[in-house]
């Protein structure tokens, strides 16, 4: 320990030591550990008016927590939260692989460039305006209506916005690019030549993306899914304007309690959000056979 | 003038071990390094010199042991405040900066004048035989030009002491040998005390007034110019070390006329016994290939030795020649390309022979790797 | 074989091309239906080609307001979070210690955490350790806990690429630790940390998730426009995406062309 402090007075003096003690301190206790701690602590205390805590009512409770399961009505919207989630992390992983593996195989110099500034430019537009534009594309006067009815498939505006269908859609949207980029990067560094060399010795190009490219690629597939599924999991810009009252989503439910001053109860849900992710993440590691340390995004 | 520059250094019972590590880097080293002289450390990779040349520099601090500086102790003083200028062997030059601003660097930390660090670099660029490229950015130099500025970078601080990390290593051939005399020069000129570090002889033998040959794990094996390093090797490191040698090993036994009689697998030797040696002991039996010649009858060796030609190489102004003795034991001889004598024919089988002065029995050891 | 060739290449640029519609298009629609002179924001029927909505968005006071907070968080998140990511890159990439490694990830993990649960986080801590309830102070503590990461990870990756002996020869010429830092280490960092805080800013500037749960009853211009879509909808906004869209584009353009200009000169 007292070599670890000299080396570090050797390397950045006194005034670098203080510098990033007061930085990196201020990062970890004020902003990372603690408001975590208290979240924590704020979900396993009662909801109480101000002038009851501290008191003889303020006590440790699961109670927070138990209410999830309890509630029929939250239970639903938990359990549809994550299926929702899922349903959007795959259809963002199967329209998007094809796409990456363009990217990174196929496609060559100043076109890359071009195609990869084109994917990007759509996510320098607020996540909410970009959510707005389908909240535009499925509304009753909507353009997707509007679309139908002139065709004749319809005779009246379907109301895409009851359900989850909105939803999702809107999700996708919003959330492909953080699929493509780390798929990409996995692919990248693949050698084009295994492909090729695959290719020379008879194989189909599904044994090719089978056996070659998806395995090499499984710390991108991993790192896009996880992202996917916390944005879509932890979204309420999407829900909050495509949603309907009967397709509330749990980060909704969070929302309201905030709403109503109800700490205690949002806290807990919130940390139920958090674990939810926790379990996510490992068994997506767990799935792929990836660690921790490939997934340096 | 110059003669007050350089200060001398001493080393003295220094051992140095890195935290974490088994083995020391460095072992109980003792050296005493006279001002303004040129002075090498020698010896194969990963045998402590570079850590002996970070002890001096102060970048770490010995774990037993001193390090003096001009006569004071540097424990605990940072190679900032040390009298001291390092030439790293990567140069480490700036490259966002100009090779002016390089060279007042360590001026510019002092608080010197603007115009005054241009005088100094420009006299300095003079110095190393480099005028005229104030302006130029680092990344437009050749190698032996980035040297030459590295150099001068270090100078400008005015150094007691100046430590070369094995610079030549990255440049070629010709420019190598035109910068050995280069460095001699300037350290002439300055009397700064140089301490150099390297792995190729030839270097240290040609620039430095005196060398010190290191082995692994540290150990300082002799300490000498380079003549009597060549002549009169101390350890049988060095005499393997430095320059090509001979090496029969045997064991000792008695002394006959002031020369030590040591049994080799092909027959007994005599030869010089500087370590005293005693009877039944393990030795190694040094000859130079240069001290080797064919008994032709006109001169009489203590030392004769039957052979088998096995191959000739020639190389220029000498022809080496490979020998076994009918024990299968290999050793060489040079021959002159002087015509003086013709090219002996492989597979001959000759007689060669040496003097006992020229055969040196040292204590058996650790040799370098062939 | 080479029929073959021609079907894959027409499927590939097919179905490139319809991603990419697919990422335009709505985009497109949301534009133009800002000059719609229909108080409802649709494409058909189209009633009339007007400029009006932009004025009604620039008389919003509302708007005005929440785009300088908008501003001053961003400001106060960037001058906050560089310093972090750059104290933050220095332990990790100089100093050896056993806890190395979890330190990383504990510093890394608000960047993989749901924004909602660092707005309340912070909300909650603030309001229960030092009684400041939500506002733009929460808002810009919230967003730094993770926009820190996004510095320290740039700053980090320019750090790989530094020659550390430069600043042992900056030492041992005499510099003092600040010196060496000022002169050497610094201008090597400097893109990186420009990078830094141009990403701070802008992940800052558009942050919703975080900011809804940390800022109370202010509003940046994100939340403005998260209130207005959710209550009454009118082509006003249509206009903003139409600022925004054409901003982003400039700013790509700017953006390509000076990155043609640095690869030119080298």
């Amino acid at each position: 320990m007292r070599r670890l402090w000299q080396d570090a007075i050797r390397s950045f003096g006194g005034v670098g030591i203080a510098f990033i003690l007061l930085t990196v301190g201020t990062w970890f206790i004020f902003m990372i550990l603690l408001p975590q701690l208290i979240m924590l602590d704020f979900s396993f205390r009662p909801l109480l008016p101000l002038r009851k805590i501290g008191g003889p009512e303020d006590v440790y409770t699961l109670k927070n927590y138990i209410v999830l399961f309890t509630t029929p009505l939250h239970r639903a919207i938990f359990l549809k939260t994550i299926w929702s989630s899922i349903v959007v992390t795959t259809v963002a992983l199967t329209i998007c692989y094809p796409i990456a593996f363009y990217l990174a195989k196929v496609a060559r110099g100043a076109r890359l460039g071009w195609i990869l500034m084109g994917l990007i430019i759509p996510y320098w537009i607020n996540e909410l305006l970009r959510i707005f534009a389908w909240q535009l594309i499925l509304a009753d006067s909507g353009i997707l209506n509007q679309l139908l009815l002139f065709i004749g498939l319809i005779a009246e505006p379907l109301n895409f916005r009851a359900g989850n269908g909105a939803v999702i859609m809107g999700m996708t949207y919003a959330y492909i690019l953080f699929m493509v980029f780390p798929l990409y990067n996995a692919m990248e560094s693949l050698d084009r030549n295994q492909i090729d060399a695959a290719r020379d010795l008879g194989s189909s190009w599904l044994r090719v993306h089978r056996r070659i490219v998806i395995p090499h690629a499984k710390p991108g597939i991993a790192v896009g899914c996880i992202m996917v599924f916390m944005l879509a999991a932890g979204s309420i810009a999407a829900p909050q304007l495509l949603g309907s009252p009967s397709s509330f989503w749990f980060t909704e439910i969070i929302y309201t309690n905030f709403e109503t001053a109800n700490w205690n109860q949002g806290a807990a849900y919130a940390m139920v959000l958090a674990v939810l992710c926790l379990i996510f993440i490992f068994g997506m590691l767990k799935i792929f056979r990836v660690g921790l340390k490939e997934l340096a995004s | 003038m110059a003669q007050d520059v350089g200060q001398g250094i001493e080393i003295i019972n220094v051992s140095m071990r890195y935290p974490g590590a088994e083995q020391f880097a460095v072992t109980d080293v003792n050296v005493n390094i006279k001002p303004g002289e040129f002075f090498s450390f020698l010896g194969p990779s990963g045998c402590g010199k570079t850590t002996i040349l970070r002890l001096i520099t102060g970048f770490i601090d010995p774990t037993d042991g001193e390090v003096r500086i001009g006569g004071e102790d540097m424990r605990g003083i940072g190679p900032n405040k040390r009298p001291t200028a390092m030439i790293f062997q990567n140069l480490a030059l700036f490259p966002l900066m100009s090779v002016a601003d390089n060279i007042g660097f360590g001026l510019e930390v002092r608080g010197v004048s603007r115009p005054e660090r241009r005088k100094k670099a420009t006299e300095l660029l003079e110095l190393v035989d480099l005028p005229g490229v104030e302006k130029k950015k680092v990344s437009d130099l050749s190698g032996g030009q980035m040297q030459r500025v590295a150099i001068a970078r270090g100078l400008a601080v005015e150094p007691a002491v100046l430590l070369l990390d094995e610079p030549l290593s990255a440049l070629d051939l010709k420019l190598r040998q035109h910068m050995r005399a280069e460095l001699r020069k300037i350290q002439r000129r300055t009397g700064v005390t140089f301490v150099y570090i390297t792995h190729d002889q030839g270097e240290a033998l040609t620039m430095s007034d005196r060398i010190g040959v290191m082995s692994a794990g540290g150990i300082l094996e002799q300490i000498d110019s380079a003549d009597v390093l060549y002549n009169e090797p101390l350890t049988a490191f060095v005499a393997d070390f430095v320059g090509d040698n001979n090496a029969f090993p045997g064991t000792v036994r008695e002394d006959i006329n002031g020369y030590t009689v040591v049994e080799t697998s092909f027959g007994s030797l005599k030869g010089l016994n500087p370590q005293q040696l005693s009877s039944g002991q393990s030795a190694i039996a040094f000859i130079r290939p240069e001290a080797i010649s064919v008994v032709d009858g006109s001169s009489s060796f203590e030392n004769i030795v039957k052979c088998t030609v096995e191959n000739l190489s020639f190389e220029g102004p000498f022809a080496t020649v490979f020998l076994k003795t009918n024990q299968n034991e290999a050793f060489f001889l040079r021959q002159n390309n002087d015509g003086s004598t013709p090219f002996l024919q492989i597979g001959a089988k000759i007689e060669v022979g040496f003097d006992a002065d020229n055969t040196r029995l040292l204590e058996f050891g650790e040799v370098a790797d062939a | 074989m080479k029929s073959s060739n021609v079907v894959l290449k027409v499927v590939t640029g097919g179905y490139l091309l319809l991603f990419f519609v697919y990422l335009f298009l709505p985009l497109v629609f949301m534009a133009i239906v800002a000059f719609n002179t229909s108080p409802i924001p649709q494409v058909t029927p189209w009633e009339g080609s007007t400029l009006k909505w932009f004025g009604k968005l620039f008389a919003d006071g509302q708007m005005w307001d929440s785009l300088i907070n908008s501003l001053i968080v961003a400001f106060f998140v960037v001058i906050i979070s560089v310093p972090i990511g750059l104290g933050a890159s220095l332990l990790l990439t100089r100093m050896q210690f056993k806890a190395r490694e979890g330190l990383y990830a504990i510093l890394v993990s608000p960047l993989l955490t749901p924004g909602i649960i660092l707005g309340i986080s912070t909300f909650l801590f603030w309001d229960r350790a030092f009684f400041i309830s939500g506002g733009l102070w929460t808002a810009i503590m919230g967003q730094s806990t993770f926009i820190s990461g996004y510095c320290m990870l740039l700053i980090m990756a320019r750090s790989q690429r530094f020659d550390k002996t430069q600043e042992d020869a900056a030492f041992d010429l005499g510099a003092t630790h600040r010196q060496v830092f000022w002169k050497i280490t610094l201008p090597f960092l400097k893109p990186a940390l420009l990078s830094a805080a141009a990403l701070a800013f802008m992940q800052s500037f558009e942050n919703y998730n975080t900011t809804l749960f940390a800022i109370g009853f202010e509003q940046t211009l994100p939340i403005y426009i998260g209130t207005k879509l959710r209550s009454f909808i009118s082509p006003a906004m249509n206009a903003l995406a139409c600022i925004f869209i054409g901003l982003t584009i400039a700013g790509a353009t700017v953006y390509e062309i000076m990155r043609r200009r640095e690869h030119g000169k080298n």
